[in-house]
């Protein structure tokens, strides 16, 4: 058996060694490159396209497909999130056709949620030259390991669903040039929870619970902040971990400060029990309890059973999005993947390919034969400069940090037995 | 004798034995503050300790499979927690066709019967695949490697249900007639917390029935005192081992579902954490001792409840209740470095009648 | 008591059921339909389909083997009840499938993978072939085991080698894109999708000829040479090797480069376990807690985030390792008393208290909470910052290299011995006149340390440290690794990061199963070969004390009865 090891791990380096003699010393190339393709035969010499570009050029053969990939999170307890985006990317590509003649070749990776996960998917894709631009991510732990890869390799990312703020903060050392998102960032998200909250609900005193992720603590904080600028005051902030179940404890705490609503921007299945509890917790039967986007999903009312009547959560406005969105979206969703849409951001993943295509569109050079240059630079510039494009959640336009979202933030109500849940403000 | 003690005590007992009382110390201080400052009331106190009583009822059955298993082939069987979780996250389905049938709200009874059948069966045949695939033919080996297994085993069947049933959430029904709670004197009374309670106090008894009343028990404690000499009475050791497993697990699978009836959502990864503070709790107790395992249950379960508001609040700890589990691994920690024979003593055999 | 005829039947019965339900099993799992898009053989053998005969051709083996005293008809028989048992089974399910919602309760019971049960057939005719498929995958099992055994062992390793290379087609093509004059030979083996059907052929033949061939000896002598020139050839060799290992990332490229580094660091963790468990028999579970220590020890020393010290990668290094070290200690000291399970728990403990600790509000100012710390140095040599893949690749290969050296050292030295003799025997080792105390700790401090290094190469590559990632889990990685790899034994530590680190990034459809797989093959592994797959010859020993103590006297038998 050692032979057999030692032979093996011997022939695989050998072989690794020998590709180095031959061939410059190009990056790993696209695995899914068909062996079938023959290679062209050399030109003569065509009008020779001169790569102006800053950063670089991406040359599209005649008969290649243009190459999009996609960083989002597709398996494990947070795949709802991203194949809901892939799926609308999907859908997008679908209903866009061929970009200038070519093809678009999708493929991509799955970012887990976390920055371990991010970046060996983010290197991956920044080490392959044939990509144009990438979908994702999903998580914003995700984004932090990933972007500086794929902003260092040239390409353009488009998140549907990022949405801590210092992604896109100015002098923020998270934030990268080549970054976008469709996605709101959270500062917003957190502001119109208070305002609801603070004007809408009349409520005057809250308390918070995480569940020490980032996303529901920078939520937290953001959530917190505004509310006490607006003149509120914060009675309690409690924590638990996200696989917790009895959570009698945390809410007697928060109990004691007599909170009118409970904000907690976390997931399921912990704010399943936290709901339920929060009912049988003395003091805290009359609470408001509020969650936010990481609890709009059909899960909720199947964890949370009765006790789900009247809870709210924040979301991007689905019904702000434009008609197109139930008159064709959601019923191609459903033909193409036999479901309704099973999270939030597919319509910003949809924008976001309708974006990056349309970028595509615009600064390509196209040549005699068909060939496609795309000028890395030229696209980031078309993306920033981006104004009032007509997309599916609303009319955007990419600020010069990379926010080209057109965020509207509701708040729904949660009713026994239904999904989704009723839009109750603004 | 002064000098015999000199001898006996080396300065890593002393550093240890120094740790373990400060941290005594600064728990005491920190019940001390809390209770003066007077934030929580007694109804507060009171409604934590049931729900601590509870969950104890729930970490006693799970307890019990640690506590037979490790009398007997002395091993920790890791993948008990996948035992504990296999039942309830079956036998949601059985609850979830019963409600869209109508049956479970017509007849709750019944139906909370049937389900809490169908997840002991699982949780037994879980176990006893278990003991003959993976624990029986390591039998003899050194100890690392049956544990080892159980590790490997652990993450196989947590991924393996992972697999079958998917990573999402599901949830069991509500119960109609569980809801709601019962006032005595000022005090609230949960009804479920009522039921798991004296449904874990009424399995307990029964198991210790079984361990001490029984042919079949006597063998059980004649194998773990000594297993050659058994097999010389003419006991028949693997069935013994087979049967502890399937007590084990049995007592798992009722455990889950009372789990369930207290926290109605399932997923794959539920067994973990509740294992170990099973673990815990057989330790707490005294493992190889049935009764043990309850009481430590019991008292880990109450301790938990209202550790962190008891002691970490008075200490000004921000956002104190984040570290409920800690309280949990400091107790799984002190316990077997300072006590590990557990409150009750060792031995499953020496259990007095 | 039973009839010899009756028990055979049975056996074949038995197993077939058993083969059924592993089928099944991988089924309902959804490793068949994740497989089904990889091609083994081009067209011809996806490898969704391959995991469906599987357990019958093995199990038929096996049976047939047992069944040794019948005759070859009536072994190929079993066989090919075994199959068809199995294939009824699979079959059975797919009818209840028709009429019952499989789907509700067992996610994976779709379409597609109805799909692939009945070869994309219709019912009838898919089901009809499904148990012929099964029944012939049965068969050949059977006959197999009519073999000699070297002509079976020849067989069975080709088959090996034929799925591997198919797997591993992919990283074919990056390495062939390279090298231009082997294309010809890579097309002519490779397809689109796995290998051509003459590619298969070829290998299957090559291979098992030159197994038979070589399978002529059952022990291999070692040449005896010269120190002097044993010497010189062990000089090359180790020249060779760190000629290549030199020059893997500008050959590689940056996506293995990505692998290399995640391999490099489970190598580190991987030899600071194997000399706590593997050298010193003691099971650490809450090993990520040192892992842990040492990136967020680099983080608070290098971040100017958390803002209280602002030094550089290498001058906080021997700070990160010096408090990992100590953390080793403190974690040492409790348990010194305990043994095997109780150890385990313990430390297990330990590592959540650790995550928990790092994780919570309460330590937030000093430790970042969970939004960890960001902006961690990373180390520079004068101005050049080894900050992406292929740099700090070199960094993991240094401390690879100095951490593997240190091991290899410690394992022959005074105190290795102390180790292996507390792992052994710790009474017996105390009665000898070994410290306890002194040398458990010191396993604990260098484990640790070791683990330490790890971490903080991590926190520099990542730039930032989150607790959400010390989670048990790591610790299960490494644990695994060595387990599998060889407990006690450097290289089977490296073996066994290659395959359980490695293979996941390569084999991407493995990874949503990587967790099972890793279990089943630790539980596989104590039950056939608890001493690793590269084990360490001591440890071997140790395991499989009577075999070898029944196989020395087998030659001294032989010997007589040949003098006779």
């Amino acid at each position: 058996m050692k032979r057999t090891l030692t032979a093996l791990s011997v022939l695989m380096v050998l072989s690794l060694l020998l590709a180095a003699c031959g061939g410059a010393a190009t990056e790993a190339p696209v695995v899914e490159e068909p062996m079938a393709t023959e290679e062209a035969p050399v030109v003569e010499e065509p009008a020779a396209f001169e790569c102006t570009d800053a950063i670089g050029c991406v040359t599209v053969g005649p008969d290649e497909p243009i190459h999009v990939a996609y960083l989002l999170v597709i398996s494990g307890s947070n795949e709802t999130l991203g194949v809901d985006s892939r799926n609308g990317a999907e859908i997008a590509l679908a209903d866009h056709g061929p970009v200038l003649g070519h093809e678009v070749l999708f493929t991509g990776e799955d970012g887990g949620c976390s920055a371990e996960g991010g970046q060996p998917a983010g290197a991956r894709l920044a080490a392959d030259p044939t990509i144009v631009g990438v979908i994702g991510t999903s998580c914003s732990s995700e984004a932090r390991a990933a972007i500086p890869l794929i902003s260092a390799a040239g390409m353009v990312m488009i998140s549907p669903s990022n949405t801590a703020p210092d992604l896109t903060l100015p002098g923020n050392e998270n934030q990268w040039p080549g970054y976008f998102r469709t996605a709101h960032s959270d500062l917003i998200q957190g502001a119109a929870a208070a305002d609801f909250a603070y004007n809408f609900l009349g409520v005057r005193a809250i308390a918070t619970i995480h569940d020490g992720s980032l996303y529901a603590e920078k939520l937290v904080e953001v959530f917190r902040d505004a509310f006490v600028a607006l003149g509120g005051t914060v009675t309690g902030e409690g924590a638990v971990q996200p696989d917790q179940t009895d959570m009698s404890a945390v809410l007697a705490e928060i109990a004691t400060g007599a909170p009118e609503l409970i904000y907690y921007p976390i997931f399921m299945p912990a704010g399943a029990f936290i709901t339920r509890q929060a009912l049988e917790t003395a003091g805290l039967e009359e609470t408001h309890l509020m969650g936010a986007d990481g609890l709009f999903s059909p899960d909720v009312v199947e964890g949370t059973g009765d006790a789900v009547e009247g809870f709210y959560v924040s979301s991007p406005d689905l019904t702000a999005f434009g008609d197109a969105y139930m008159a064709d979206f959601v019923p191609k969703y459903l033909e193409m993947f036999g479901t309704e849409p099973i999270s939030i951001f597919h319509a910003h993943a949809y924008d976001a390919i309708g974006l990056l295509l349309t970028a595509i569109e615009g600064v390509a050079v196209v040549d005699a034969d068909g060939t496609l240059h795309i000028g890395r630079q030229a696209l980031r510039d078309f993306l920033y400069s981006v104004e009032e494009y007509p997309g599916l959640t609303g009319s955007l336009t990419c600020s010069e940090y990379g926010d080209c979202a057109d965020p509207v933030i509701a708040v729904y109500q949660y009713h026994v037995g239904e999904y989704p849940p009723e839009r109750i403000w603004p | 004798m002064l000098r015999n003690w000199r001898q006996r005590i080396t300065l890593t007992d002393v550093v240890i034995w120094a740790i373990g009382l400060s941290i005594l110390v600064v728990v005491v201080i920190g019940a001390i503050a809390t209770l003066r400052s007077g934030k929580y009331a007694l109804e507060t106190w009171f409604d934590l300790s049931m729900s601590g009583l509870a969950l104890g009822g729930v970490y006693a059955l799970i307890a019990l499979g640690y506590t037979l298993v490790y009398g007997i082939l002395k091993m920790i069987n890791f993948a008990h927690s996948e035992v504990f979780m296999s039942g309830p996250f079956t036998a949601v389905f059985l609850a979830e066709a019963l409600k869209r049938s109508g049956f479970f709200d017509s007849n709750p009874v019944v139906s909370l019967l049937l389900v809490t059948l169908v997840s002991a069966l699982v949780s037994c045949g879980i176990a006893v695949l278990l003991e003959r695939i993976a624990y029986r033919p390591l039998r003899g080996a050194p100890r690392l490697v049956p544990l080892i297994t159980a590790i490997g085993a652990s993450f196989f069947l947590q991924y393996f249900f992972r697999g079958l049933y998917g990573s999402g959430i599901r949830a069991y029904p509500n119960i109609p007639i569980l809801e709601g709670f019962w006032s005595v004197g000022g005090l609230r009374v949960f009804r479920t917390d009522v039921v798991i309670i004296i449904s874990a106090f009424l399995m307990m008894l029964v198991l210790y029935g079984i361990v001490q009343k029984t042919k079949m028990g006597k063998a059980m404690r004649a194998v773990s005192e000594d297993k050659e000499v058994a097999a010389l009475m003419g006991i028949d050791v693997d069935r013994v081992i087979v049967v502890t497993f399937a007590l084990g697990g049995l007592s798992a699978g009722v455990a889950g579902v009372l789990y369930a009836l207290a926290f109605p959502v399932v997923n794959f990864y539920m067994g973990f954490i509740p294992g170990i503070k099973a673990f815990t709790a057989a330790v707490l107790g005294g493992i190889g001792n049935v009764p043990g395992a309850f009481l430590g249950a019991m008292v880990l379960g109450v301790v938990e409840s209202l550790g962190p508001n008891l002691f970490l609040d008075g200490l000004g700890i921000p956002s104190a209740n984040q570290l409920k589990d800690l309280v949990a691994f400091v107790i799984l920690v002190f316990i077997l470095i300072f006590r590990p024979t557990g409150i009750l003593g060792e031995r499953l055999a020496q259990a007095k009648a | 008591m039973a009839h010899p005829d009756r028990s055979t039947w049975r056996q074949a019965l038995n197993a077939g059921l058993v083969a059924g339900i592993v089928s099944l099993l991988l089924s309902l799992v959804g490793m068949v339909e994740a497989f089904e898009a990889r091609d083994i053989i081009f067209e011809l053998v996806p490898m969704g389909q391959l995991l469906l005969v599987l357990a019958p051709f093995v199990l038929a083996v096996s049976t047939a083997r047992k069944a040794a005293d019948r005759s070859p008809l009536a072994r190929l028989a079993v066989g090919l009840l075994l199959g068809l048992v199995c294939g009824a089974l699979l079959v059975a399910v797919r009818l209840i499938g028709e009429a019952v919602n499989l789907r509700s309760v067992f996610i994976n019971a779709s379409p597609t993978l109805y799909d692939i049960l009945g070869f994309g057939m219709a019912l009838v005719p898919g089901m009809l072939l499904r148990l012929a498929v099964s029944a012939v995958a049965g068969l050949v099992g059977a006959s197999l085991a009519l073999l000699s055994d070297r002509l079976r062992g020849a067989v069975m390793q080709a088959i090996i080698w034929l799925v591997l290379l198919g797997l591993l087609r992919d990283l074919m093509v990056i390495v062939v894109d390279r090298w231009g004059p082997i294309r010809p030979v890579f097309r002519w083996l490779f397809a689109t999708r796995g290998l051509t059907i003459v590619g298969a052929v070829a290998v299957f033949v090559v291979i098992a000829a030159l197994v038979y061939l070589r399978g002529g000896k059952k022990t291999t002598k070692i040449a005896i040479r010269p120190p002097k020139q044993q010497r010189v050839v062990n000089l090359i060799t180790i020249g060779v090797i760190v000629v290549i290992l030199l020059l893997l990332p500008p050959v590689l490229g940056t996506f293995f480069s990505q692998v290399l580094d995640s391999v490099g660091l489970y190598i580190l963790m991987g030899l600071g376990l194997n000399i706590v468990v593997g050298f010193a028999g003691l099971l650490d579970l809450g090993y990520v807690a040192f892992y842990a220590i040492g990136a967020y020890t680099m983080g608070v020393f290098t971040s100017p985030e958390l803002g209280f010290f602002n030094l550089t990668w290498f001058q906080a290094l021997p700070v990160a390792l010096i408090v990992s070290a100590f953390a080793g200690l403190i974690l040492g000291l409790p348990v010194l008393k305990m043994r095997g399970d109780y150890l385990a728990i313990v430390t297990l403990g330990f590592g959540e208290i650790v995550r928990l600790l790092a994780l919570s509000d309460w330590l937030r100012p000093w430790l970042g909470g969970s939004q960890g710390i960001q902006r961690i140095a990373q180390p520079t040599i004068g101005s050049l910052v080894l900050g992406n893949q292929m740099q700090l690749y070199y960094v993991f290969l240094a401390g690879c290299a100095i951490v593997a050296f240190v091991a290899w050292r410690l394992k022959d030295s005074r105190l290795g011995r102390a180790w292996m003799a507390i792992r052994e025997d710790e009474d017996v080792a105390v009665a000898m006149g070994i410290p306890p105390v002194a040398t458990k700790l010191m396993a604990f401090a260098v484990g640790a340390t070791f683990s330490g290094l790890g971490g903080s190469i991590l926190a520099a590559q990542l730039t930032s440290v989150y607790a959400h990632s010390m989670t048990f889990i790591v610790s299960i990685n490494v644990l695994s690794l060595i387990i599998i790899g060889g407990m006690g034994s450097i290289p089977g530590v490296i073996v066994g990061a290659l395959a359980l680190i490695g293979l996941p990034e390569l084999l991407r459809e493995f990874a949503e199963f990587r967790y099972l797989v890793y279990g089943a093959a630790l539980v596989g592994m104590m039950l056939m070969r608890p001493e690793g797959l590269w084990p360490e010859e001591r440890r071997r020993l140790e395991l499989h004390e009577e075999e070898l103590l029944a196989e020395s006297a087998e030659p001294a038998a032989a010997a007589e009865a040949a003098a006779n």
